[in-house]
């Protein structure tokens, strides 16, 4: 069963069509990539699925509801959430914060709560520290959670990123190039993560322009060029396919 | 000069119980103006507009024998609905709106009251006066004056105790050369705020004395009190936090499921009842209102004070109020010694308190009472 379902998503930037009458699916439960060459479309197509920007056409699915006309943070809610390619950071909070923005419902987000049940607010707050002191400890970064985010290095920042999006109890995380700028040894352990956390249940969306990450973590691959669907399959189909080849090599 | 300090002649008391609820009333601007731009980073470049709506506002109703205390919070809800409207105007376009259009809004309110007739038919430019004033007719026993003076003991206490516990928190991770710095600073701060205590505590004992100054010194210093404790605690909170990341990277609250719009709302409604009711006390201090007490310069001190203290530090605001009056105070008599006229003077006040923003800015950038840190951290 498609946990998120994207057709004819197409979006132009004055004369560029960026992404042209795509389509996408991602299977419940899966990891699912999303390879292309530069300038292929595939951050776009990301900020079209979360709608940060919105599509000039096409339809988006997600668990059973059509969320094209959803604000971002509505689609946030239902359980899909997106990073971004250049990992964005809190810098003035501290790494822990960072995480403790991205617990949902949270009762004393709403100001009048604030006086009105400071005692379920206080309890919610011990949780959410809880947890987000395992993310932390899980992805490294226990030991800087009290340190400003803006103090990170580009990796971790990446892996705040995660550990964000992991606060939040998503169904689906979208990742943006997790492994861009990230050490060898630092790529293995995000890999470890994703697959940990697949086995617990969450979906996964990759970009990524690191193959070895592609084949070694997805069930499926999709491949966009010029905007296009160009192929999908699994990574070894995709790997010997002769019109992928030719739009990564070829030109 | 040295007469704030020490003197107990009458009228030296009166001047430093006016300056003590001047600063009360812009610490309360501040503290609106923080929560928007210190926490949310909002730009309101209209200040005057929410001070002028919620001094028009309280005004009027008082006169119209709506009681005092319901005048100043209604001025603060229209206050408050003045940004309200501002925000949904702007706030879902670029970010630069909101500040274009609070200079423009808040011209346009005090142009309305130049020229709009006031309720009681008289042209708005000739400015309204005899309303009515807090505690103007209150009659204190010997039991309400030590009430009084009880509660401005609690507040002048708790202000204290925060600077110690400030002192004491800085001198741990200090080294040797700032321990002195920061000695000096907090002994100086102490003496500076016993001072104040006392002049307070000698005022609302003699209340009859200097009836209306004293009961709205009381009245300001109890509001702002109360207002510090709700914004600080209110910053605090997981709502805060949603502030805070706002003022770092919308994208990223968005991502993580935050309205990022309805909370600028909030930001800007809440800064603005903050200002509204800060306007109330702004027109009781001075006791009438005309459309010219509401011109930008006004918006610019706030900014100014803010800036000064530490932008997104509540205790940092509050400083930065009471150093703002101290200067006006200090620079007031300076006609006595420089034998210029006062236009000058004026001029010369503007020129000097530029030149410490700039000096400010090159060496302590982050604010008095900012975090150094902060701002060397990369984006
Ligand atoms: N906001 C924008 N305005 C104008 N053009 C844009 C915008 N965003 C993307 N584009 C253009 O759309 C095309 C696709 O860009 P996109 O960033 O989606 O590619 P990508 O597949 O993510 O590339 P990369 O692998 O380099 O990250 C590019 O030609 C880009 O210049
Ligand atoms: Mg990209």
């Amino acid at each position: 069963m498609a946990l998120l379902s994207a057709s004819g998503l197409v979006k132009t930037f004055g004369g560029v069509t960026a992404v042209d009458s795509a389509d996408l699916e991602v299977a419940m439960g899966s990891i699912t990539g999303l390879i292309g060459p530069n300038g292929a479309g595939k951050t776009t197509l990301f900020n079209l699925l979360s709608n940060f920007i919105p599509s000039d056409r096409g339809q988006v699915m997600f668990n059973g509801q059509s969320i094209e006309r959803l604000q971002p943070h509505e689609i946030a809610r239902l359980g899909m959430v997106r990073t971004f390619q250049v990992a964005r950071t809190l810098s003035r909070l501290s790494v822990l914060e960072n995480l403790l923005l991205a617990t949902q419902q949270q009762t004393g987000e709403k100001f009048w709560q604030v006086w009105l049940q400071p005692g379920k607010i206080a309890a919610e707050e011990q949780q959410s520290r809880d947890r987000a002191m395992e993310i932390l400890e899980s992805i490294g970064l226990a030991h800087k959670a009290h340190d400003y985010a803006g103090g990170l290095s580009g990796g971790q920042r990446k892996l705040l990123e995660i550990g964000r999006a992991l606060m939040t109890r998503p169904k689906l995380i979208l990742l943006d190039e997790p492994a861009a700028g990230v050490n060898p040894t630092l790529i293995n352990q995000i890999c470890e993560y994703i697959t940990y956390w697949n086995q617990q249940g969450l979906s996964f969306l990759i970009i990524e322009h690191n193959m070895d990450v592609i084949m070694s973590l997805c069930d499926r691959v999709w491949v966009l060029a010029e905007g296009k669907n160009l192929a999908v399959g699994t990574p070894q189909e995709i790997q010997t396919n002769a019109q992928v080849l030719e739009a990564y090599l070829g030109n | 000069m040295l007469n704030y300090l020490f003197s107990f002649d009458p009228g030296i008391l009166n001047y430093v119980a006016f300056l003590l609820t001047s600063m009360a009333i812009y610490g309360l601007m501040g503290l609106g103006l923080n929560l928007q731009w210190g926490f949310t980073g909002l730009i309101n470049f209209g200040i005057a507009g929410f001070v002028a709506v919620g001094a028009y506002v309280t005004v009027i109703l008082s006169l119209t024998q709506v009681p005092i205390v319901l005048a100043m919070l209604a001025g603060g809800f229209v206050a408050a609905l003045f940004g309200l409207l501002m925000g949904f105007a702007t706030l879902r376009l670029r970010e630069d709106y909101l500040a274009i259009v609070t200079i423009g809004a808040s011209e346009l309110v005090r142009l309305i009251f130049n020229n709009e007739e006031l309720y009681d038919g008289r042209p708005g430019s000739m400015g309204i006066n005899g309303f009515p004033l807090p505690l103007e007719s209150f009659r204190p026993t010997t039991f309400t004056r030590v009430g009084m003076v009880a509660i401005v003991t609690v507040i002048f206490g708790l202000a204290l105790w925060k600077l110690w516990q400030w002192a004491n928190r800085r001198l741990k991770s200090a080294a040797q050369k700032q321990k002195v710095a920061i000695t000096a600073v907090a002994v100086l701060a102490g003496l500076l705020g016993l001072r104040a205590y006392v002049v307070t505590a000698i005022s609302l004992s003699n209340f009859r004395a200097n009836q209306a100054g004293n009961g709205l010194l009381f009245v300001a210093l109890i509001v702002t009190a109360i207002a510090f404790w709700v914004v600080e605690r209110l910053i605090r909170s997981p709502w805060g936090r949603v502030l805070k990341a706002i003022r770092e990277d919308e994208e990223i609250a968005k991502a993580l499921g935050k309205n990022v719009f309805a909370y600028k709302l909030q930001s800007l409604m809440i800064g603005g009842f903050l200002t509204g009711i800060g306007g109330a006390l702004y027109a009781w201090q001075q006791s009438n209102v005309y459309p010219d007490n509401f011109r930008s310069n006004l918006t610019f001190n706030v900014w100014i004070l803010m800036v000064l203290g530490g932008a997104g530090t509540n205790p940092g605001v509050l400083l930065g109020a009471v150093i703002f009056w101290v200067y006006t105070a200090l620079t007031r008599d300076l006609n006595q010694i420089l034998p210029l006229p006062t236009v000058q003077i004026d001029a010369f006040r503007m020129v000097f308190i530029g030149l410490l923003l700039i000096a400010l800015m090159v060496w302590r950038p982050q604010g008095i009472l900012g975090n150094r840190d902060e701002l060397t951290l990369g984006k």
